[in-house]
């Protein structure tokens, strides 16, 4: 075989590979959207699983409450020792409730309590899914004329779209008092100053963007969780691709979709 | 009654069926051989509907299913019981709910009923004191046996049993052979199916034996036809030897 050929058949094994390669990913993102719309038809299809939502509105919201609690707050307050130590310079401080509120409701809880829930809630819901899974507990499901979305899916995603606004809250309320314990007691800001401040500039429009983040990071969580769970293949192997697979994509996807719903946000606003 | 009419079955460029043409019986026990990968388990999943033929027919209680969509394949997979190879209980459910999960998802009746319904089938598998337990309490023979309670409490008409002896030491394996045997004679519509590497113990408690090979139908014969059969292939099937006319992948 000439040179020649061996560079044209070198390139087009290269067409090949690449022109595959987009079609499992448009295969894939195809299965997804379709998983999507069989998981929201699930939602509203009886049986209405009403147990198992709020197991799981317990295991998502209740069990993660503690860790939510103390990032809350250390990271209202880090947020607060960063801001304060700029606005010192330009005599500023008094604005650092302000500024924190707004940071918090708008950006970081929304962000980081989406990535705690899909750091603890999520990798658990997909090793739990991709156990059952190799293990045949789906296949005996389906078996028994039981959908595994209506079962296991629904429930989660529901309770995802109602708990991770709760838990956002309770991030913010959590990362302003941790503002004002820096601002009050490390800068001396005045009491009465800083909540004035703080109230007149936070909007609740402030605080509702971050709560739609969070309706939106809660349903993204669930879905990819559950998604990832129920593709697993293999034995423990397979349960742990899945999870390490599940989390790292549900941190990419949470990125990018705060950055396209903060824009939208911003344009619509 | 369950038919198959020239069924294949392909994966990618793999045929695992091809051309089956099988009968089962109805209120027999029917046992399924042959060896690792001849399609035993892939004919079974067909009947439930949760495999699609390439090409072919099946017709499972005089309804074709090959066409069904998910809604009348639940309705088909409601008179189906199965007990899977590794008993598939749900670990984050109790025996109890394990066993009473098929009559809560299709059946309204009261607690009282449920219990009684749970509490017989554990009996019928000599398990009477275990509904509060987890799966993970329980031996691999127990598990087995909590898994064929699921798959009979509520009373389908065809049971398929996948396997269900493998990796069993021979007295739970005799125990779950007669437990088979015992649920057909209580239950004579009855239809079982059972898919097995054993191949002596497959032909003492089956009415009629299935022998797959090269995805088709070797031999489906009464038990007594199988042990005097001079069909080289399962000769060599029931002698366990390695050198004879049968192919290996």
């Amino acid at each position: 075989m000439s040179t020649s050929e061996n560079s044209l058949n070198a390139v087009e094994l290269g067409i090949s590979r690449v022109g595959s390669k987009i079609l499992g990913n448009v295969a894939a993102l195809g299965s997804l959207v379709l998983f999507i719309q069989e998981t929201v038809r699930q939602i509203f299809r009886p049986p209405y699983r009403g147990r198992l939502i709020l197991q799981q509105m317990e295991f998502i919201g209740n069990q993660s409450l503690s860790i939510v609690l103390i990032c809350g707050f250390f990271i209202g307050a880090a947020v607060s020792l960063q801001v304060g130590t700029i606005f010192v310079i330009f005599g500023a401080e008094g604005m650092l409730g302000a500024a924190n509120g707004k940071a918090l409701s708008r950006e970081l809880s929304p962000l980081i309590t989406g990535f705690l829930l899909a750091g603890r809630g999520g990798a658990s819901m997909t090793a739990e899914i991709a156990s059952m899974k190799v293990n045949e507990q789906i296949d005996a499901m389906e078996a028994m004329a039981v959908d595994p979305i209506n079962y296991l899916v629904a429930p989660r995603v529901i309770a995802c779209l109602f708990m991770l606004p709760l838990l956002v809250s309770i991030f913010n309320l959590v990362g302003q008092v941790a503002s004002v314990i820096v601002g009050v007691f490390i800068f001396d800001i005045d009491q009465g100053a800083f909540f004035e401040k703080m109230t007149s500039i936070v909007e609740p429009a402030d605080i509702w963007s971050g709560l739609q983040k969070a309706v939106i990071f809660g349903g993204i969580i669930a879905l990819f969780a559950c998604r990832f769970g129920l593709s697993a293949k293999g034995g423990a192997k397979g349960v742990g691709q899945a999870t390490t697979n599940s989390v790292v994509t549900m941190l990419l996807v949470l990125l990018l979709v705060d950055f396209v719903t903060t824009y939208v946000q911003i344009v619509f606003a | 009654m369950i038919r198959f009419e020239n069924i294949t079955k392909q994966f990618g460029d793999f045929k695992v069926l091809d051309g089956l043409n099988l009968e089962i019986p109805k209120g027999k026990i029917t046992v399924i051989i042959g060896k690792s990968g001849e399609g035993k388990s892939v004919t079974i999943k067909h009947i439930m509907g949760l495999l699609k033929p390439t090409l072919g027919r099946v017709i499972v209680d005089d309804e074709d299913i090959t066409d069904y969509q998910i809604e009348d394949l639940k309705r088909i997979r409601k008179k189906i019981g199965m007990l899977f190879q590794h008993a598939a209980l749900f670990d984050s459910l109790s025996v109890f709910d394990n066993v009473a999960f098929p009559v809560l998802e299709h059946e309204s009746i009261t607690v009282a009923e449920l219990k009684d319904r749970v509490q017989g089938a554990l009996d019928m598998v000599g398990l009477p004191h275990t509904s509060q337990k987890f799966p993970s309490e329980l031996s691999t023979g127990e598990k087995k046996r909590v898994g064929l309670a699921r798959a009979i409490v509520h009373k389908p008409k065809i049971i398929l049993y996948d396997e269900p002896t493998t990796g069993m030491d021979p007295l739970v394996s005799e125990m779950i052979d007669e437990l088979i045997v015992s649920v057909s004679e209580q239950n004579p519509e009855l239809t079982s199916i059972v898919i097995s590497h054993d191949l002596k113990a497959a032909l003492d408690i089956s009415d009629n034996a299935v022998m797959l090979y090269k995805g088709k139908v070797q031999l489906a014969a009464s038990p007594d036809e199988f042990r005097n059969t001079d069909d080289p292939v399962i000769r060599q099937f029931f002698s366990g030897k390695v050198e004879g006319p049968m192919e290996f992948m």
